[in-house]
C-alpha cells in the first residue's frame, strides 16, 4: 500500500516539506500526495524529481490533484 | 512525460518573468515613478494607505495602479487557466498581524524585497544590508518551518470570498477615475494625493495599470516570489525561484545603466537612509514575517488574486500596518529611522517569535 501525504489546504512550503519528509522516511516505493492548488502540484513534482523520484501520475481529485511519485 | 505543462513554471519561465520585471520597473521610474521604486509593493501599499487617509504623511499619498493591476492581472490569469480557487480560514488574524509587522519592518528599511532588489540594481549600497536582513529573517523562519510551524489548513469556500480583494482593488480604481488627481491639490473627492515627495511622482495611470496587470498575470503563472526564492534555497537548496529574483536584479541593473539611472554609493541615495543596522534589522523583521506567512508581499497580492482569502487578509494587514507606521512615527525617512522605529522592530520580532514558537500544531 502506498504512503499518503495529505497536503490539501496547506500553503507553501508545507506540501513540499511533507513530501520530502516522506521521501526521506520511505526511501523508495510509491507515495501518494494530495494537493489542492496548481502551485503545490508543480512544487511537489519539482521537489520529488530533484530527489531522484519520478512523477508516475497526476490525476484530478476533488478540487485538487492526486500525485503519485515513485522510486524503484 | 512532461509533468509541467505550464511554461512559466519552468526554469526559462521564471527567468523570463524576472527579466520582464527587471525591464519594466526601471522604465516605470523613467516614466515617473520615484527613483529605485519602479515597483515596490510595500511602498505602493503605503501610498495607498495614504490615499485612503489611513495615515496623513503628506508626501506618500497615491492610489498606486500597479498594486491594483497585480491583483486583477493575477485574477485574469487564474480564470484564464482555470486556477481560481476560493479558499480561506488558515489563521487569518495571524496573517493580518504578520502583514502589519512585515510592513513596519519594510518601512524601517524603506522598501520590500522588490525594492531592495531595485535599490541594489540602482547602485544603492544600503540595500545590501536590507538584503542581508531579508536573508537573515527568512533563515530564522526556516527553523520554524523545519520544526513543524504551520498555520493550519485553508478550506474551500464561496467563490465570492475569493473575489472580495479583487473587488476592493476594482473599487480603488473606480475611485481614481471618479476623483482624479487635480494638479496642486491635496485632495480630490475622498482621495488624498501628494503634491510633493515620492507620492507625487508616478507614471501615467494607464501605463502603471497596464504594467501592473501584465506583471500580475505573469507572476500568477510563474509563482514568482522573492521570499520563496531565498527560502527554497535555504530550505531545499532549490534555486528555481531564486533564478527569477537574480534575473530581476541583473536585468534591472543593465536597464538602469542604459537609462542613466545607476548611481553607486551609500550617501544621499533616493528615499533611503544610511543606518545600516536598522536597514538590516527592519528587513530581518519583514523577512521573518513574510516567511511565516508563506509569501513575499507581491506573492500575497497574486495569491489574493487567485482566490486566497488568507493572503488577502495579509494584504489588508500591510495596508493598515502602513497607517500605523506613519501615524506612530515608526517609518524611516532619508534622515534615518523614525522616532519609535527601533522599539517597533523589536516588538515585531518578539511577536513573530511568539507566532513561530507557539503555532506548531501537527497536521492531522
Amino acid at each position: 500500500m502506498s504512503n499518503i501525504v495529505d497536503a490539501r489546504g496547506l500553503s507553501c512550503p508545507q506540501p513540499v516539506l511533507m513530501t520530502l519528509n516522506e521521501i526521506k522516511k520511505v526511501n523508495k516505493g510509491e507515495i501518494v500526495v494530495l494537493v489542492d492548488t496548481d502551485t503545490s502540484k508543480e512544487n511537489v513534482s519539482r521537489a520529488a524529481t530533484t530527489q531522484g523520484w519520478r512523477v508516475k501520475s497526476i490525476e484530478p481529485e476533488g478540487i485538487g490533484y492526486r500525485i503519485i511519485v515513485a522510486k524503484d | 512525460m512532461s509533468t509541467i505543462k505550464n511554461f512559466f513554471a519552468t526554469r526559462w519561465g521564471i527567468i523570463s518573468v524576472g527579466a520582464f520585471i527587471g525591464i519594466f520597473a526601471p522604465l516605470l521610474q523613467k516614466w515617473g515613478n520615484p527613483a529605485n521604486m519602479g515597483v515596490c509593493v510595500a511602498c505602493m501599499e503605503r501610498d495607498i494607505a495614504g490615499a485612503l487617509g489611513l495615515h496623513r504623511a503628506a508626501v506618500v499619498q497615491y492610489m498606486r495602479p500597479e498594486i491594483i493591476g497585480f491583483v486583477l492581472g493575477s485574477l485574469i490569469a487564474a480564470y484564464a487557466f482555470k486556477e481560481f480557487r476560493a479558499r480561506a480560514g488558515s489563521a487569518p488574524i495571524v496573517r493580518f498581524v504578520l502583514g502589519a509587522f512585515a510592513m513596519i519592518g519594510g518601512l524601517v528599511f524603506l522598501g520590500c524585497p522588490w525594492r531592495a532588489a531595485l535599490r541594489l540594481s540602482g547602485g544603492d549600497g544600503n540595500a545590501i544590508f536590507g538584503l542581508l536582513g531579508l536573508i537573515g529573517g527568512i533563515w530564522i523562519g526556516t527553523f520554524f518551518l523545519k520544526g513543524g510551524y504551520n498555520l493550519g489548513r485553508a478550506q474551500k469556500t464561496h467563490t465570492s470570498v475569493g473575489w472580495l480583494l479583487p473587488l476592493i482593488m476594482l473599487g480603488f480604481l473606480v475611485l481614481m477615475l471618479i476623483f482624479p488627481q487635480v494638479p496642486g491639490q491635496e485632495k480630490s473627492g475622498v482621495l488624498f494625493y501628494s503634491v510633493k515627495g515620492p507620492g507625487s511622482m508616478h507614471a501615467p495611470l494607464l501605463v502603471s495599470l497596464a504594467i501592473g496587470l501584465l506583471i500580475g498575470f505573469l507572476a500568477q503563472r510563474s509563482r514568482f516570489c522573492t521570499m520563496g526564492a531565498i527560502r527554497d534555497f535555504v530550505l531545499f537548496r532549490q534555486a528555481h525561484l531564486l533564478l527569477g529574483f537574480i534575473t530581476l536584479v541583473v536585468v534591472a541593473f543593465i536597464v538602469n545603466l542604459i537609462l542613466g539611472q545607476f548611481n553607486p554609493g551609500f550617501e544621499k541615495q533616493p528615499i533611503a537612509h544610511t543606518m545600516s543596522l536598522w536597514n538590516f534589522g527592519g528587513m530581518v523583521l519583514a523577512g521573518l514575517a513574510f516567511c511565516l506567512a508563506g509569501g513575499c508581499p507581491g506573492r500575497q497580492l497574486f495569491l489574493a488574486g487567485e482566490g486566497d482569502g488568507d493572503a488577502a487578509v495579509f494584504v489588508l494587514g500591510m495596508i493598515v500596518g502602513a497607517g500605523i507606521a506613519h501615524n506612530f512615527g515608526l517609518a524611516s525617512s532619508p534622515d534615518g529611522v523614525g522616532h519609535y522605529g527601533i522599539p517597533a522592530v523589536i516588538i515585531g520580532l518578539l511577536t513573530c517569535l511568539f507566532i513561530g514558537f507557539t503555532m506548531r500544531k501537527e497536521v492531522a
